[in-house]
């Protein structure tokens, strides 16, 4: 269809000279530089322009209304020395490194059992992607509503198995709130890594499956000399993608505990919120979002090394 | 397929995908019983001896009600769909241009600029929400549907370029050069011969970006303060709690109605939401 309207497409003007900015464009690198011009604008200034301007900010002492003075690391030796940035620091490592796991792992299972041929697997597959379509602050707040100490289904339900007699606070205790918080991010993160995983399942070929069942493999060998080599690329990519997404989150725990109780469940993005936020202590704020970088950067680089060595392979 | 007696297929398949599928779907079951339960019964403490946590018998309108006449529910969503679709349109034009330039055309810095978009596909939000709410205030956009529509392409065009990369390189060169010797200008051979077959790429990028700037949550929590600019995520948070009270029935009325949007949308293109869904990470 495409190709049929090629031929009727009206000719480039007869006299290229009396139009010099068509010819202009007929040069692949001006056509570059004008398809390329709007995306690096908004880049620029909403990227670029902000990240300079935090790092400008984290050497100033600047608050809400008053641009601050030069005072060097002063920012980052502060936080530095604050317990609970450091409780913020440990709090994101545990939750970014237990998550991944557990999103890994359920989500590997979830695509290993949707790979099969079933009755309604358009469907199952369908709706198990919705933790991950619906705004994460929506459903989040199910979640609160699930743990609430006192009207908590949870608790309900494992009081009518008989696994607990009195109520638990969910959310009131430190530990049990980040272990709530991780919960949802499992929740939420599984039905990505399962529909990613899911696709790269479906272009193994199952014959190489099938030539090793009847060669004997058992299912666990099949699965572990056949399809985890072929699936890992896939798996790398989905995992750093999660862990930058996870180290970088902010929304649940913003819901379910807004980094309480006693400031025990921040991570780096509520800690900077409230810092710089909440507090107005701009660049104070700005040098908590900033010590993430590092981090961040360490993950890029081995995902665009990674990206390189599968694609020149 | 499982091989042997009907119990394995229990164990090793019905079982385990009925349990994750209960899990993955259970809160908005909750959602929705909530949304609908009247207050009395939503009150009751889970060891109270009639919790009937699973079903209602006298379900309730009141909470939406609540929502339409206590708060500015409906200017909340007008402002989510305005900025969704706005947010969108200009991102899909940037990535879709910038995309057919970085796969199909030769010029210098092609494969540093690739990969700087790239990067830039892979910043959070939070790394950069403090210097950006100030550069949105000295740009005066503070409070306006411009700070969040101008901001959101910063992580939609970056994916949205990077899918259409996939999708433009897989497209023949020839089609192109057919069109270039019947007489067709570069750039019309772009806007009327690949970029219509790319269309299915488009889509996807689309539905993926309108889900993502729906979901958005940060950059409008920080850039809106008044309430009738806010968006649905943003308008529940700070209006349906007061202090530490709970709006319960209202906030979880709102939550569903609020996920609608994107629902609709997401089942009218389950197949495109997961071509750009893995798209984004394959790349």
């Amino acid at each position: 269809m495409t190709v049929s309207t090629a031929g009727t497409i009206r000719a480039a003007p007869q006299a290229p000279r009396s139009v010099p900015r068509r010819r202009l464009l007929e040069d692949e690198r001006w056509l570059a530089f004008v398809l390329l011009v709007p995306t690096m604008v908004l880049l620029c200034l909403f990227i670029a322009y902000p990240f300079a301007r935090g790092i400008i900010l984290s050497v100033t002492d600047s608050r809400v209304g008053v641009p601050g003075t030069f005072v060097g690391a002063a920012n980052f030796e502060r936080i530095w020395n604050d317990g609970i940035f450091r409780q913020a620091v440990y709090n994101t490592f545990v939750y970014t490194g237990v998550t991944t796991v557990f999103k890994l792992g359920i989500g590997l299972w979830l695509a290993l059992l949707l790979n099969r041929h079933f009755k309604g697997k358009a469907i199952v597959r369908a709706f198990i992607l919705l933790p991950f379509i619906i705004p994460t602050v929506l459903s989040t707040f199910a979640w609160k509503w699930m743990f609430d100490p006192t009207f908590s289904v949870i608790n309900w339900g494992l009081f009518q198995l008989g696994l607990i007699k009195r109520s638990i606070n969910w959310l009131g205790d430190p530990d049990l709130a980040m272990f709530s918080i991780m919960v949802v991010n499992v929740w939420r993160g599984v039905p990505f890594f399962a529909i990613s995983l899911l696709a790269g399942l479906q272009t193994i070929s199952p014959e190489l499956n099938e030539a090793a069942a009847i060669d004997g493999a058992r299912p666990w060998q099949r699965f572990w000399h056949i399809t985890w080599p072929l699936l890992l690329p896939v798996t790398m990519v989905v995992v750093l993608f999660s862990i930058i997404q996870t180290f970088a989150d902010f929304q649940i725990v913003y819901v379910m505990t807004g980094g309480g109780p006693a400031n025990a469940t921040h991570l780096f993005a509520t800690y900077a919120y409230q810092i710089g936020v909440g507090t107005g202590l701009l660049s104070q704020g700005a040098a908590i979002s900033l010590a993430m970088f590092p981090i961040l950067f360490l993950v890029v680089i081995v995902q665009l090394l990674y990206i390189r060595r599968v694609e020149t392979r | 397929m499982i091989e042997g007696a009907a119990w394995r297929r229990w164990v090793y398949f019905r079982l385990p995908l009925g349990f994750l599928v209960l899990w993955l779907l259970f809160p908005f079951y909750w959602m929705l019983i909530t949304a609908v339960r009247p207050d009395g019964e939503l009150y009751r403490p889970w060891n109270a001896t009639n919790y009937t946590p699973f079903w209602t018998t006298n379900p309730t309108w009141a909470h939406v009600e609540y929502l339409f006449e206590e708060t500015i529910f409906g200017t909340w969503m007008w402002n989510t769909m305005v900025i969704a679709l706005a947010s969108t349109a200009i991102s899909l034009v940037c990535g879709v241009l910038a995309g057919y330039a970085l796969s199909r055309l030769k010029f210098p810095f092609a494969g540093s600029l690739g990969t700087g978009i790239f990067i830039t596909y892979l910043v959070p939000q939070t790394l950069l929400f403090i210097p950006l709410a100030e550069i949105i205030r000295n740009y005066r956009l503070g409070d306006t549907p411009w700070a969040l529509i101008l901001t959101y392409p910063t992580f939609l065009i970056p994916f949205c370029t990077w899918l259409m990369m996939g999708y433009f390189k897989a497209i023949p060169k020839e089609l192109e050069e057919c069109a270039r010797i019947d007489g067709a200008a570069r750039w019309q051979a772009m806007l009327y011969i690949v970029i219509p077959v790319a269309l299915p790429g488009i889509l996807s990028a689309g539905i993926f970006a309108f889900t993502l700037s729906w979901n958005e949550f940060i950059y409008a929590l920080v850039f809106l303060s008044s309430p009738e600019q806010k968006t649905v995520p943003v308008g529940v948070v700070s209006e349906l709690i007061r202090g530490d009270v709970f709006f319960w029935g209202p906030l979880m009325a709102g939550a569903l109605l609020g996920s609608i949007p994107v629902a609709i949308v997401y089942s009218f293109f389950v197949e495109h939401y997961v071509a750009g869904l893995t798209g984004s990470v394959k790349g």
